[in-house]
């Protein structure tokens, strides 16, 4: 079992939660993790990236190195574009097509989605959309969550569990938005993958 | 026991509570700010009541657990890598009195300055000190070494520096923790003038600091987290420091003969593994993060043999963080490709937040000073120095924390005008207040503004030290109270905030001008906080 995943995102967007949900489950799966973050500056709405490393074996560095990731797990699309380089070449790369522009030269988003249906392995999904017909775009992370899962190798009812206990504090009811949001993704994932 | 899955930062934070500190002192800066938030947050620190309050700069949290280390208590004091210039004065002097109670001076450095102004490396600081260093490779490293660095700061009354970089500081793994140590009673120094630098004691006190060198090289001899492996292929030696040591290997696998690998976590270095080594190798690669340090140590002034490669001969880059991927072409192996970045991607830098009061400010203040056109604003560190971004362009300088203020005073006596400083509530509190004494002493022609937004935003929404305090501190300073102005920076009074910026800069005098409106993240935050 080795998965490296980066997590790519804009500062605010939550791959930090995602982050942290697949690392309890990764911990109660008995897995090593190694997980990088970024903090500080560059979290005030620039990218941001996240190296998720799942091993049963020692992991060294806490970064991925270039063409090594098995997954690039994108919120949001140009972002998925920026870290191509450490896509490994039968790598997947899961991503939100909902766009992010706080930014005066944002590209076309024509051209971005063009981009990512030249790429073999891939699953492209609105996530914002989904997560809106659940009522709030703030679950958009775990949309984006559930479609990964399919690619995890981690138990499912881990994960339920990782959002349990990241969210439970915030109650019952936004434990069960965040849930349905998950399985949401899966479904889309399993459809187009 | 279950594994703890921590940051770095954390990891050091959880190895220092469980190896029995009193205190966690000092400044919030990335990457460091995690270690004293840790200690906030956890539980049984609260139980225990650790000091774990803020303080005002760098320099006073350093001299606090300095006085806990006098009072024979374990303190820590943490920072990030510029924090210690600010603290340099009693850092350097803990080394010269040293230390009662343990004391570990963290400090956290940021090469490729992800968030920082530079990339100077800490265990330079250390060496100038002469205090050991230590040097994690990964999480549960930075768990254990609060436990030996403890032993050896009680054991030789010396103060140990403990150095981290931006990726592991904050990279989360498994950490298992070990049997806890109680904390101490607390006692006076044995001696009761250690901590006295007069002269004449002075002396004395450096001529020990020289003789416990060899005491310390001798524990790095023998340090757990300095590790020699023998290989079959001597024709390259290599050292590596701290998490360098990672990516090695993470490609050693791939290597055709396995290579003799020292693995440095402390500092002075180890000489009988480093004389070992180069004498049995005929090149050494050195993969350090940060500046080429040991590289410079291995290889003097002038080249000798065996030929020492790394960060100065171009085999690694001289500047910016080390990765798997650079470290690979320096062995010599060939990287797999990933994809391409397409060319339509475009940067995206971080930018204020939407609905930030800085930006609100920063509208005001241009349009006060249309007429004098730019160039005329010093600024400082935090996140108004996103101010420099369009669509403002607001500010020109951003040295270190406080200079606004100072450089705007020194600028104003070279009869430039006008002369403003734009700093924020927590920046003032570190090393503002003293500028602003200067200012109102030389009565210098100057408007500073403190942008008030009630936190220290920038490293993630920590206490201020100055919150409530602004104006009565400004006015004991001797600024006069009819020109400290207090402005609420928020659209609907665009028009009278400029009118009021304007005024102070045609008053000739130090004014202060206070725009206050809660960071935009600690008002989402305690509306949040009210909802649950």
């Amino acid at each position: 079992m080795k998965k490296d995943i980066i997590l790519a995102g804009v500062g605010g967007q939550g791959i930090l939660s995602i982050a942290t949900i697949i690392g309890y489950a990764v911990i109660e799966s008995g897995y090593n993790l190694k997980q990088s973050e970024v903090h500080g500056m560059s979290q005030r709405g620039g990218d941001v990236q996240s190296h998720l490393r799942i091993s049963d074996n020692e992991i060294y560095s806490d970064l991925i190195p270039l063409g090594n990731a098995d997954m690039i797990l994108a919120v949001e699309p140009m972002e998925a574009l920026r870290f191509l380089p450490y896509l490994a070449p039968a790598g997947w790369l899961i991503t939100n097509t909902k766009t992010f522009e706080n930014i005066p030269d944002y590209p076309e988003k024509d051209k971005i989605i063009t981009e990512i249906e030249q790429l073999k392995n891939k699953v492209a999904l609105d996530a914002d959309g989904i997560a809106k017909e659940l009522g709030t775009t703030k679950v958009m992370n775990m949309v984006m969550l559930g479609a990964a899962s399919e690619f995890l190798e981690l138990e499912y009812s881990k994960l339920e569990e990782g959002i349990k206990s990241v969210f439970g504090r915030k109650g019952e009811k936004i434990v069960e938005t965040n849930l349905k949001a998950m399985a949401a993704g899966k479904k889309i994932a399993q459809e187009k993958k | 026991m279950k594994k703890l899955l921590l940051l770095g930062d954390e990891a050091f934070a959880q190895g220092a509570l469980d190896s029995g500190i009193s205190g966690a002192f000092g400044y919030p800066g990335t990457p460091s700010t995690e270690i004293v938030e840790y200690v906030q947050s956890n539980q049984e620190a609260i139980e225990r009541d650790v000091k774990r309050a803020w303080s005002a700069n760098e320099k006073t949290s350093m001299e606090e657990a300095l006085g806990m280390s006098f009072a024979g208590k374990r303190a820590i004091v943490t920072m990030k890598h510029v924090g210690l210039n600010v603290a340099a004065d009693p850092f350097m002097n803990s080394a010269m009195v040293g230390a009662n109670g343990g004391l570990i001076v963290a400090v956290a450095d940021d090469p490729s300055m992800h968030s920082s102004q530079n990339e100077q490396d800490s265990r330079v600081y250390g060496k100038f000190a002469m205090v050991p260093i230590m040097e994690p490779a990964n999480q549960q490293e930075a768990y254990e070494m609060p436990f030996k660095a403890f032993e050896i700061s009680e054991k030789y009354e010396i103060p140990v520096l403990f150095r981290i970089t931006t990726r592991l500081a904050h990279s989360r793994s498994g950490v298992t923790r070990r049997k806890k140590l109680p904390e101490k009673k607390g006692s006076m120094p044995e001696y009761m003038y250690q901590f006295m630098l007069l002269p004449a004691i002075a002396r004395k006190k450096y001529k020990k600091l020289l003789e416990l060198q060899k005491d310390l090289e001798k524990e790095s001899e023998n340090s757990p987290f300095n590790k020699y492996t023998d290989g079959e292929d001597k024709s390259l030696g290599i050292i590596t420091c701290g998490l360098g040591y990672n990516y090695l290997m993470e490609n050693f696998k791939d290597l055709k003969k396995t290579h003799p690998v020292l693995k440095i976590g402390q500092y002075p270095l180890p000489r009988k593994q480093v004389e070992k080594i180069t004498s049995e190798c005929e090149e050494i690669l050195v993969i350090e993060e940060g500046m080429p340090v040991v590289e410079e140590m291995l290889k003097g002034y002038l080249e000798k043999k065996p030929k020492i490669k790394g960060r100065l001969d171009g085999t690694l880059p001289r500047d910016g963080e080390l990765n798997p991927s650079l470290v690979r072409k320096a062995l010599g192996l060939a990287s797999p490709q990933g994809y391409e970045m397409p060319e339509l991607v475009a940067k995206r830098p971080p930018a204020l937040c939407v609905g930030c009061p800085h930006r609100d400010s920063f509208q005001a203040l241009n349009e006060a000073m249309e007429k004098y056109g730019k160039g005329h604003v010093f600024s400082d560190i935090g996140c108004y120095t996103l101010g420099f971004q369009p669509p403002f362009n607001a500010i020109n300088s951003c040295v270190d924390m406080g200079a606004s203020v100072s450089m705007a005073v020194g600028a104003a006596t070279a009869g430039f005008f006008p002369s403003i400083a734009v700093i924020g509530d927590s920046t003032f509190g570190h090393s503002g207040m003293t500028g602003l004494l200067d200012a109102v002493d030389k009565k210098a022609n100057v408007v500073i503004m403190i942008l008030d937004n009630d936190t220290t935003a920038m490293t993630g929404m920590q206490d201020s030290v100055v919150t409530g305090r602004i104006e009565s501190i400004c006015e004991g300073i001797g600024v006069k109270k009819d020109h400290i102005r207090v402005i609420n920076p928020l659209s609907r009074h665009h028009d009278e905030n400029v009118k009021v910026i304007k005024e102070e800069i045609a008053y000739d005098g130090v004014s202060v001008i206070i725009p206050r409106r809660p960071c935009i993240q600690v008002y989402a935050k305690r509306k949040r906080d009210k909802e649950i």
